[in-house]
């Protein structure tokens, strides 16, 4: 049995069902938008080196937003039969009717067709969609998931291991009264594993929309070789220290950048650091959210937004510039600016956010080599400590929180492994460090020494984001505090 | 009309597809939320959410599977799936699992509420998030918000061992927030609390709250924030209000009793604790002042309930007494694997989730002082309140805590007000350093605790009055 039997066609044709019982209800004068979404999602789950939870779901839901008589309510359900619906649009309607105008509703995205990718690696002929879809990911069951975490907790050779192994399949479809509907899939797989020595931690993860390209045993002997190179660390002082940041701690940069950085209603209610067209990073930076895959890597989400806007690769960064914020429609209208695809559920409360960052990686030239070493370097970051005369290796960041949102200062602590390097050489471990930093300035012009050769595919350690990351070599990193206090 | 049958023929299936125990959770959850800028609604949802969560234990793992439809035979086929996903896990096994024994209960419980949440008119609630934004605006806040959200939760559980459980449990609570914009920085005061307060009541908690009578007065302090001194850095005497000491105590106290953390079931991710089981009863974790509590009884908290998602009955106990550490929380398999004969500290985040180890109303018990007695009492020092940042490290030692608003204290009276105060620690030294406690004690709710994979949002509630802490470093910044 499959969790993943919604069929092509399903989730628009339950879609137009309910954009007509709205018509039916609410007459043709109100406006709808109708979010249709199954998911198949599984875990396997293992702590001490064994699997302790295995869990898995299978849920369909349908999210509707109307807006009539200048006001707007939205609401959702899980109950997808006939009663279930209808009185999904008669509690939405009644909402709406008796609440505040709405004096910031954007109107409805007219019809736009999908942008695509033909030929993409991993196309299929299913509804058009050739932004890759893995059926084998989708179909995958619990031996599968559980096949890896053995191979990680057997290359962990011993160690204590802990992590889990994901995959989930979405099928989803949009409509709304003004004429767009839309329907796509996505698959995802992903592992995320520590592997323990006397206290010591260390981790390897990767996403990918492929369970094939998972696998376990080169995980878990990354995450083994960096728990045995953790082991007795030395306490270093608070201070500003020279940093090559692992692809792991970089997509922390890239999350917060992400969320506090380039929303365009914080960016408009100037709340974020974000200047258009001015250069706020070393010429070295380019970030692109790539919310439809890019170069030979399948899709990483929906081809459309929760408000039916298609999704496309948005430019943030390039050569240092800041280049554009993200939108959702009411943030779009009320900067005068379009919707670039971000809708969610809370982009109107919360932000429209990017949720698959890429910062691009530097060729190889003028670098060290990109492989051979200790085994406890990620690829990406070993040209980056080859050239480092003293300063940090860090695996991971954790825990980071925002002092202030403008500035973008944060604080947190590293995490799964900090070694000291001196003269291209990792000489110690180091304990756990925190530090208090404000990440435009770490990635400010001439801050930034180096970017990694290679881009590592990360999966958000909460939510569903995913994070195109290489190595960072940047100049100093504000280092607070340490494992004394 | 009751869910029992359903979540009894899930059990039954997944004990006939080899499982040696199943429970079953029937969950039907509305949620109604709606949040206000400058005047203007912004966003309003309603969302139900029904299904049935089937968990099955099979050797050393928990098998879990959850489908909204609650049919008869997608029941069935729930628990028999649950039981296959648990027999999978035998590729790599651990020792069997146990559970601490329970006695099967047949109960009903729902939480008092004066004032239905649900039945309060939309219109009413939206004037209140306008005038409360308008008021703040008015004051001279750049950007006003606020916000309220309500849960109506009804539960029914089965067990293989006979229990039946149905609960009714509403939860609202309600937040107004003033942004002023600075030339570089940003400044906020919340009222009363950084994400608003939530209980486990009715509408009358929201009344109570007086959001638009505080609007204004939190607009003044976030502008008059932006060019007031900086909180100064070194060492000094701290005092923390209780909203601010409720989240001190959810980081450093709360999540390092949980049990699961501390047998390591979740290292990956949420990380560890600093606590080792061996020296439970004898490990000394802060001052004789400090009587930390888990009261899943405490009335009106957001962490009350009647029974946690085990079926075990919410009762109270002590983590610390008198400074010393003695007691967790815990759930059935992570008591039986510590040798404790307690759980009941086990719940899901809705019906697709696998229940597991949180927090319930975890609180700090009253001292004998007040907040005047305790300014009164401080020659030189700072005071902090209302959370604006967090963070703490994976095995909830070394913590950095932002606040919206300070104040110095000099010779016993509040001075000047303070922007960007940050205080920084190690718990158990922290907590050894409290000298006085304050008895106005306060059961802030925190909605949204992270925890698990795939993520589960908690609920939970920390009664903390005011404190006062000795030699702590204050001030830290970029």
């Amino acid at each position: 049995m499959s969790d993943f039997d919604f069929s092509p066609g399903d989730g628009l044709e339950l879609a137009a069902r309910i954009i007509e019982l709205v018509r039916e209800v609410a007459g043709r004068g109100c406006e709808a938008e109708v979010n249709v979404r199954h998911e198949a999602e599984a875990l396997t789950r293992f702590a001490n080196s064994a699997i302790h939870q295995n869990v898995a779901s299978a849920t369909t839901g349908v999210r509707l937003r109307l807006h009539t008589d200048g006001r707007t309510a939205g609401g959702s359900t899980t109950l997808t039969s006939a009663d279930g619906l209808r009185a999904l649009v008669e509690r939405t309607l009644a909402a709406a009717r008796v609440s505040p105008a709405d004096r910031s509703w954007p109107g409805l995205a007219p019809p736009a067709p999908l942008w695509l990718s033909p030929g993409h690696p991993g196309s299929d002929e299913w509804s058009g969609f050739p932004f890759g879809f893995d059926e084998a990911t989708a179909r995958a069951d619990p031996a599968e998931r559980a096949g890896r975490v053995r191979d990680f907790v057997d290359a962990a050779g011993g160690l204590e291991t802990a992590g889990y192994c994901r995959t989930l399949s979405v099928s989803a479809a949009f409509a709304n009264t003004a004429g767009q509907a839309l329907e796509g899939r996505t698959a995802e797989a992903a592992m995320d594993g520590i592997a323990r020595a006397d206290g010591a931690d260390g981790v390897a993860r990767l996403a990918s929309a492929r369970l094939a390209d998972l696998d376990g045993a080169v995980l878990g002997a990354r995450a083994a070789a960096k728990a045995r190179a953790a082991r007795n660390p030395v306490e270093l002082p608070p201070g500003e220290y020279e940093v090559v940041l692992e692809p792991d701690a970089v997509s922390d940069l890239l999350e917060n950048l992400a969320v506090f950085g380039f929303d365009g209603r914080a960016h408009h209610q100037q709340q974020s650091f974000a200047e258009l067209g001015k250069e706020q990073f070393d010429p070295s930076v380019t970030i692109v959210d790539e919310p439809l895959g890019g170069r030979e890597e399948p899709a990483a989400d929906l081809p459309f937004d929760d408000e039916g806007t298609p999704r496309r690769a948005l430019v943030l960064v390039r050569d240092g510039v800041t280049t554009a914020v993200t939108h959702d429609r009411t943030s779009a209208a009320r900067a005068g600016a379009e919707s670039t695809g971000h809708a969610s559920p809370a982009s109107r409360s919360w932000g429209p956010h990017a949720t698959h960052l890429r910062l691009e990686a530097e060729p190889l030239s003028g670098h060290g080599p990109s492989a051979g070493g200790p085994a406890l370097i990620a690829d990406s970051a070993r040209p980056l400590v080859a050239r480092m005369r003293r300063g940090l290796l860090v695996t991971d960041l954790w825990y980071t929180r925002v002092l202030d949102p403008k500035t973008l200062v944060i604080t947190g602590l590293t995490r799964n492994g900090v070694w000291l390097v001196e003269d291209g050489e990792v000489t110690a471990p180091v304990s756990n460090l925190r530090f208090t930093q404000s990440y435009p300035q770490a990635l400010a012009p001439g801050r930034v020494l180096g970017i990694g050769p290679s881009t590592v595919l990360l999966p958000e350690r909460w939510g569903r984001s995913r994070y195109g990351a290489p190595a960072l070599h940047l100049a100093t990193w504000n280092v607070t505090g340490n494992a004394s206090g | 009309m009751s869910h029992f049958d359903e979540a009894g023929a899930a059990v039954q299936a997944a004990l006939d597809a080899g499982a040696r125990y199943a429970d079953a959770r029937v969950m039907v959850r509305r949620t109604e939320a709606m949040s206000a800028r400058d005047g203007d609604v912004e966003d309003l949802s309603f969302d139900e959410s029904a299904g049935l969560g089937v968990r099955a234990l099979v050797g050393s793992s928990w098998g879990f599977y959850a489908v909204p439809d609650l049919s008869g035979p997608s029941a069935r086929a729930a628990g028999e799936r649950a039981a296959r996903i648990a027999a999978a896990s035998a590729l790599v096994r651990g020792p069997a699992a146990e559970l601490t024994p329970a006695q099967p209960v047949t109960a009903s419980w729902a939480a008092d509420c004066v004032i239905d949440p649900l039945g309060v008119p939309l219109s009413d609630k939206g004037d209140l998030l306008v005038r409360a934004t308008a008021a703040a605006k008015a004051a001279g806040a750049d950007v006003a918000e606020a916000n309220y959200a309500i849960w109506d939760t009804r539960k029914w559980f089965v067990s293989s061992e006979g229990h039946r459980i149905d609960q009714h449990i509403r939860e609202c609570g309600a937040g107004v927030t003033a942004i002023a914009i600075g030339d570089g920085e940003v400044q906020r005061r919340s009222w009363p609390s950084h994400r608003g307060q939530f209980g486990t009541r009715g509408w009358e908690l929201v009344e109570e709250l007086d959001l638009v009578g505080n609007a204004p007065r939190m607009a003044e302090e976030a502008r008059a924030l932006l060019t007031a001194p900086l909180c100064p850095s070194g060492e000094t005497t701290l005092v923390l209000g209780g909203e601010q000491l409720a989240l001190q105590i959810h980081e450093s106290v709360g999540h390092a009793i949980e049990l699961d953390r501390i047998l390591g079931w979740e290292a990956a991710f949420a990380g560890t604790s600093w606590l080792d089981l061996s020296r439970l009863g004898s490990l000394r974790y802060g001052s004789e002042l400090m009587n930390i509590t888990i009261d899943p009884t405490f009335p009106g908290a957001l962490g009350s309930f009647g029974f946690d998602d085990e079926g075990t009955p919410a009762a109270k106990r002590h983590a610390v007494r008198d400074g010393v550490w003695v007691g967790v929380l815990a759930g059935r398999d992570s008591a039986a694997v510590a040798g404790l004969d307690y759980a009941g500290s086990v719940r899901s985040d809705g019906w697709s989730r696998l229940p597991m180890v949180r927090m319930t109303n975890v609180g700090l018990e009253p001292g004998p002082h007040t907040l005047d007695e305790i300014i009164a009492a401080t020659g030189d020092g700072v005071f902090m309140d209302v959370n604006r940042s967090w963070s703490i490290d994976d095995r909830r030692l070394n913590f950095q805590f932002g606040c919206e608003i300070g104040y110095e204290i000099k010779n016993g009276r509040l001075g000047r007000m303070l922007r960007n105060p940050t205080y920084t620690g190690i718990g158990p030294r922290f907590w050894q350093s409290m000298d006085m406690l304050s008895s106005e004690t306060v059961a802030w709710g925190t909605p949204n605790c992270g925890k698990g994979q795939p993520g589960q949002i908690g609920h939970t509630g920390h009664p903390a009055a005011p404190a006062r802490f000795t030699n702590v470093r204050v001030g830290v910044r970029a």
